[in-house]
């Protein structure tokens, strides 16, 4: 036991230098005095020293009854937990993995980290400097910038709906943020400047490409998540980069906001190399207020890290159907973080209840159902808490093993796609189309197009045809563009009939933009960000609306209001417009026509037209002119 | 400029220029028409380079593998394709599906406004298929095409065979960053010009056909393949499409460098490279590949399933394998190198292709001819209608005043019935050329009953009598115009004013036809400058008359029928000509009606009421 506790401590000291990272040291010292307040088993109070290399032995001595206290675990007295009092702060991690197989052959690996930071952010003028597992960088931020809610994602990749369902959390290609501000922030929009250049100092991307002319502040798509009504659209914020790419210089500052960073847990399967060999990448940080408990009494911070892939059957190569955790990630599991509270792998296996589908070893004795997108889904649940998880070799390496087809998959009852249509370089056409599904029953959803400036839209053209029958939209907020300083904005009730499909279009003009106005690889095109579907989905099946505790992550982001239905985002495809566009390799010759032309013509045709002409008359000869004068004064007419 | 302002200089200059007129035109014309030819000779011209710098530096490298597969493939295809009697789309869906791509098919329908005797064919019906594999992490924004024609009988079994095995080689690789659709289209042109239209949900030509369900953003280059054998000796490339559009010389120079570098015999317009510039052979050769590449642009027509992308600013070729009996062989594995290598590169671009010429001539694939270069050969032409009609303008402006001066009542103001009686020869030659555009389509129902002939034949032969008789209208504007005017300096001032407007209307007819497709302008130079340059009421009218008719628009088409079968090394007889040239007649308003060409438009509504006014003056008394 005791070598075993050496080389964890080896572990932890990595994972400290990992925390050291980003909170202070001074955070770390009260984080350890609440671990020891939670953990208080007879021991006697420790002296704790700015240190660090002490505050490291420190950890090691935690992290040594932590072990025990998972033993405890393990052998289901559950002593810790019924030890630890009412703290004060009651911070709290989890993290999660649920694995999809999808009907194409490929698998969705869906991760999600949720870290509560328990403090009562509604008090005005507290100084918060108390971090534990929250990020200190996002805590900042939020205090700073007065943020109700965040929600930011990277994608790379979209999507494909018909293929693979529904996502857990729904992203648009690129970057995409907002940001719900609290009601006392006076100045939103210098506000929403700072935290998107704060941001992407943070996440090592291009956010700060996000100003004005790329904003909206939609009225009815985006409502808070969290706790808390603001309707106020004044507040919001939203802008989406679809141009945006992502990497690994994107992950790592992501993974760093993780308590135990990518060192131990289901961190460890986040290698980038294997991450971005993928046919769909995306990764996410929500922060919302939510209840700490189901009465209700304390609110907390809630930081939602999610990160989404999906790994290709083809190029995965070796032609057989079959995926590891090894095969998706190049590493196996081999313990659970520390820190984390629960520690689950979710493998949905709902289409394969007598196992005819595909073979999944280790088997696992544990089943779990939840009600997740509208249908009831079983999991096999494998708890990384417990040592029997990992069995004899200490490590789990999830194996799926198709036995079968996959068979055709049920069409996802919502589902919408977007294109340019016509061509030339003058005006084009914008479809957006959105099916329904539903075999019988009919539901509104809510569109939301941003459009940049730069294509015109002709609002006038707008129309919204289902079923090749005119279908008026109960709510449209149109907010036309400004050049160079504001987006279109257009969102729409539409109310789809069952089995249909709803064809959106509207006309635009491709607006001459000035000569550096361009981006450097003008003939590439301008991108249009996805437009935004949002909608409650009639449900299959009852959903659960009871808040508990004990729901998996995946299954609780988005709150559900009523029994008969679920919310769904959908985002279209973006679209790559080509502007006119001048040939900029030219600007020497141009130069010179030009040139030449004006200083030819111009000169010329200047002289030209200023010059006065006479008609040039001979002169008289002296004699005439000598009489001319007699005869002015006689007064007679002239001689010529 | 001083030299304008300065009434004496510039007295001097247009004496000069009216003076020294007729040689100055000459000169002009043997020199447009050396230029030209000289645009062939090696040392003029310019060796082609890669511009795009995405496809320079960065070579791939080709792992294609499975080209006998792709052969069994082909069998395989082709049963199918004969228990289908057609395209087997449901083959084809299965075969692409189990490849991977998101597969989807587009039925389409057409009915042809008179059969088509060379295809066979009057109502179209058939079905594209077509499957997307879709590249990892990309957010459907842009796609490449590459596109195999299911032809009916034996051909192109290959194209399709090596297509699906390139989609099942595609389908593995991490690599892509577009989105690459492979297109099986039926009816060749048909289908393409279905599906493109589908895709960018556009009606031009009045096709039915079924809306595109999968989608893959803005299209940013297209390969057409065209294989009939296993084993091919040469590649041709073809270029060459609808409206005498060109792809972007950088497609061209990455088929030439991939053959270079695979030793792929690569061809243009059917002619291998020769490296003896300097002997008259050489060159001779070199100048027959450009005459081809000029009459296939001329014609207006697209030369391949390429050419109909072009219009939607997709750059495209199509890639066409031919086995002649040479030594020297090729199999399909090199093949599928060739374009796994072209379609990995385009996949680099991080732009749409724009760095280089769109507008060129290739007398040679590694050798080319910019428009900077080959612009003045046909500026020297079009300048001798400019110096004709400065020429005729001073005529107007000085000699024609001093009668009118002693006339007493009409000359008041010579120009008001001038303008009048101009108009009345350009209206009703340009009727002319509507009744051209419109009637033999229109009439075709009646002339089926009345004449032993079929559709496609009535079509033509009422074109070509509406173009008769065309030729019979000058006397009746004569008689019309007799009755205004009577007298002779008059009616003289009359025809020069005619002359004028017709030759100024030519130029800027030519100029910008040649802006657009040079070598339609060019052609059309070479043979309408000299008459109308030089045609007065004062010649031997059966004599010019003649020499008129030899050289109108319609005797141009014939000729290049000659020529171009000539340049072929497929001499025609005159009666086999003359078939020839009554199929060009109705494939060119065919293709009007069905892609949307201009040449057959232009041709009628334009260039021949022009020529038809020259015919007026010939005839005007």
């Amino acid at each position: 036991m005791a070598a075993h506790r050496c080389g964890l401590s080896l572990v932890f000291i990595l994972i400290f230098s990992s925390l050291a990272c980003h909170s202070s040291c001074d955070s770390l010292e009260n984080a350890n005095e609440d671990t020891e307040e939670k953990q208080s088993v007879s021991d006697t109070p420790r002296e704790v020293n700015s240190d660090g290399s002490i505050a490291a032995e420190d950890l090691n001595e935690r992290r040594g009854r932590s072990t025990d206290a998972e033993l405890d675990r393990r052998d289901g007295t559950r002593t810790s937990e019924a030890l630890t009092p009412a703290a004060a702060a009651r911070d709290e991690f989890q993290e999660e993995l649920v694995i999809r197989p999808l009907h194409s052959g490929d698998i969705y690996a869906s991760f999600q980290f949720r870290t509560l930071w328990d403090t009562d952010f509604l008090q005005e003028g507290q100084k918060v400097s108390h971090y534990r597992l929250f990020p200190k960088s996002l805590g900042q931020v939020l205090s700073k910038f007065s943020v109700r809610e965040l929600h930011i994602s990277f994608t790379q990749g979209f999507w494909r709906t018909m293929q693979w369902g529904q996502p857990f959390i729904p992203s648009p290609p690129g970057a995409e943020l907002w940001v719900w501000f609290h009601d006392t922030v006076s100045d939103v929009d210098g506000n929403w400047k700072e935290l998107t250049n704060v941001l992407s100092g943070i996440f090592c991307a291009s956010l700060n490409f996000i100003d004005l002319t790329n904003t909206v502040q939609p009225s009815a798509s985006f409502k808070p998540l969290g706790l808390g009504n603001a309707t106020d659209h004044r507040f919001l914020r939203y802008a989406t980069l679809p141009r945006e790419i992502v990497c690994t210089e994107n992950l790592t500052p992501w993974k760093k906001l993780l308590p135990c960073g990518s060192k131990a847990g289901l961190a460890v399967l986040l290698k980038s190399e294997k991450l971005f060999h993928s046919s769909f990448h995306s990764q996410a940080v929500h922060i919302r207020p939510v209840c700490q408990d189901e009465q209700c009494t304390s609110k907390a911070w809630e930081l939602r890290q999610t990160l989404n892939v999906v790994f290709d059957l083809y190029t995965a190569g070796q032609g057989k159907k079959e995926w590891s955790l090894f095969k998706m990630f190049s590493r196996t599991l081999t313990e659970a973080c520390p820190l984390a509270t629960s520690s689950k792998v979710y493998v949905d296996i709902t289409d394969n209840p007598e196992g005819e589908l595909f073979e999944l070893s280790p088997a696992t004795p544990l089943l779990s159902q939840a009600v997740v997108l509208g249908d009831r889904r079983t999991y096999s649940v494998f708890d990384l808490t417990r040592a029997e998880t990992f069995g004899q070799l200490r490590s789990l390496n999830l194996l799926l093993r198709w036995k079968g087809d996959g068979g055709e998959m049920l069409r996802p009852l919502l589902h919408a796609e977007r294109y340019v249509a016509g061509f030339g370089l003058q005006t084009g056409e914008i479809h957006t189309v959105i099916y329904n599904n539903h075999p019988y029953r009919a539901f509104p959803v809510l569109l939301m197009d941003s459009v940049p400036w730069y294509l015109q839209l002709y609002i006038h053209t707008l129309t919204v045809t289902s079923k090749s029958r005119d279908n008026k939209p109960s709510y449209i907020h149109y907010q036309p563009a400004k050049d160079r300083h504001r987006p279109h904005l257009l969102e729409m009730l539409i109310q789809l009939p069952p089995h249909s499909m709803t064809e959106v279009t509207v006309q635009f003009e491709r607006a001459l933009l000035k000569w550096t106005e361009y981006t450097p690889d003008p003939n590439h095109g301008f991108y249009v960000g996805s437009s935004v579907v949002s909608a409650l989905v009639p449900s299959m099946v009852a959903m659960n609306t009871n808040f508990t505790q004990d729901q998996p992550l995946f299954s609780s982001f988005v709150p559900v209001k009523e029994e008969s239905s679920y919310f769904v985002r959908v985002y279209t495809e973006p679209l790559l417009v080509n502007l006119p566009t001048p040939d900029f390799s030219m600007p020497y010759n141009v130069i010179c026509l030009t040139c030449t032309v004006v200083a030819v013509g111009y000169g010329s045709f200047y002289n030209l037209l200023t010059r006065t002409f006479q008609v040039d008359e001979p002169s008289l000869p002296l004699a005439k002119r000598l009489a001319n004068l007699i005869r002015r004064i006689r007064g007679v007419p002239l001689l010529t | 400029m001083g030299l304008l302002s300065d009434p004496s200089r510039r007295k001097v200059l247009t004496g000069l220029l009216t003076r020294l007129n007729t040689p100055i035109c000459i000169v002009c014309y043997l020199a447009g028409i050396v230029w030209f030819m000289g645009l062939a000779f090696e040392p003029f011209t310019l060796r082609t380079y890669m511009s795009e710098n995405a496809m320079g530096s960065t070579m791939v490298e080709e792992r294609f593998s499975s080209g006998e597969r792709a052969l069994s493939l082909a069998k395989e295809f082709d049963a199918h394709k004969r228990k289908a009697g057609g395209m087997p789309v449901e083959w084809l869906v299965k075969a692409m599906q189990s490849r991977g791509l998101e597969v989807f098919t587009q039925s389409f329908s057409r009915k042809l406004p008179f059969p088509d005797e060379n295809k066979e064919r009057y109502m179209v019906r058939g079905t594209n298929v077509y499957g997307i594999l879709r590249a990892p992490r990309a957010p459907r924004t842009e796609a490449l095409v590459i596109t195999a024609p299911c032809s009916p009988g034996n051909t192109n079994n290959q194209a399709v065979a090596l297509l699906l095995a390139l989609a099942q080689y595609f389908r593995n690789q991490i690599y892509w960053a577009k989105d690459i659709i492979f297109l099986v289209n039926e009816h060749d042109l048909i289908g393409t010009q279905a599906w493109l239209e589908g895709y960018h949900h556009t009606n031009i030509t009045g096709m039915e056909y079924s809306p595109l369900q999968g989608r893959a953003g803005s299209i940013q280059a297209a390969l057409s393949l065209e294989l009939s054998s296993d084993v091919i000796t040469s590649l041709d490339l073809v270029l060459e499409g609808l409206n005498g559009q060109l792809p972007n010389l950088d497609l061209a120079n990455l088929f030439y460098a991939f053959c270079q570098k695979l030793g792929v015999l690569c061809t243009i317009q059917g002619k291998l490279q020769r490296n003896d510039w300097d002997t008259a052979e050489g060159y001779t050769h070199a100048a027959q590949t450009m005459m081809l590449m000029v009459l296939k642009q001329a014609c207006g027509r697209s030369w391949g399933d390429h050419g109909l992308f072009l219009r939607y600013h997709i750059e495209a070729a199509s890639v066409r394998g031919i086995n002649s009996f040479r030594h020297y062989k090729t199999d399909a594995t090199t093949i599928g190198r060739l374009l796994e290598g072209m379609v990995r590169k385009l996949n680099n671009l991080l732009e749409r292709l724009h760095q280089s010429y769109f507008f060129y001539l290739l007398p040679s694939l590694s050798r080319f001819v910019s428009i900077g270069y080959y612009m003045p050969a046909f500026g020297l032409l079009a300048v001798i209608l400019l110096l004709r009609a400065l020429d005729l303008w001073v005529h107007l402006g000085a000699p024609a005043l001093a009668p009118s001066c002693h006339c007493f009542s009409v000359s008041l103001q010579p120009s008001s019935p001038g303008v009048l009686t101009v108009l009345t020869p350009v209206v009703i030659s340009h009727l002319t050329g509507v009744a051209l555009y419109l009637l033999p389509v229109h009439l075709q129902e009646m002339a089926v009953e009345h004449f032993p002939v079929s559709e496609t034949e009535a079509v033509v032969l009422t074109a070509i009598a509406i173009y008769t008789a065309g030729l019979a209208l000058p006397h009746n504007t004569q008689r019309y115009t007799h009755r205004l005017i009577l007298m002779q300096f008059i009616l003289r001032y009359m025809f020069t004013l005619l002359k004028l407007t017709a030759l100024l209307y030519l130029a800027v007819l030519l100029g910008c036809t040649a802006l657009i497709n040079f070598s339609l302008g060019f052609i059309l130079a070479v043979t309408l400058v000299p008459i109308t340059a030089s045609i007065t009421p004062h010649m031997p009218k059966a004599l010019y008359a003649l020499v008129m008719v030899l050289l109108s628009p319609a005797f141009t088409i014939l000729y290049c029928v000659f020529i171009y079968q000539e340049l072929i090394e497929a001499p025609v007889s005159v009666s086999e000509g003359w078939m020839l040239f009554l199929s060009v007649i109705s494939q060119g308003i065919l293709d009007h009606a069905l892609y949307g060409s201009l040449v057959y438009p232009l041709l009628a509504l334009f260039i021949y009421p022009c020529w038809l006014m020259f015919w007026n003056i010939l005839f005007w008394n």
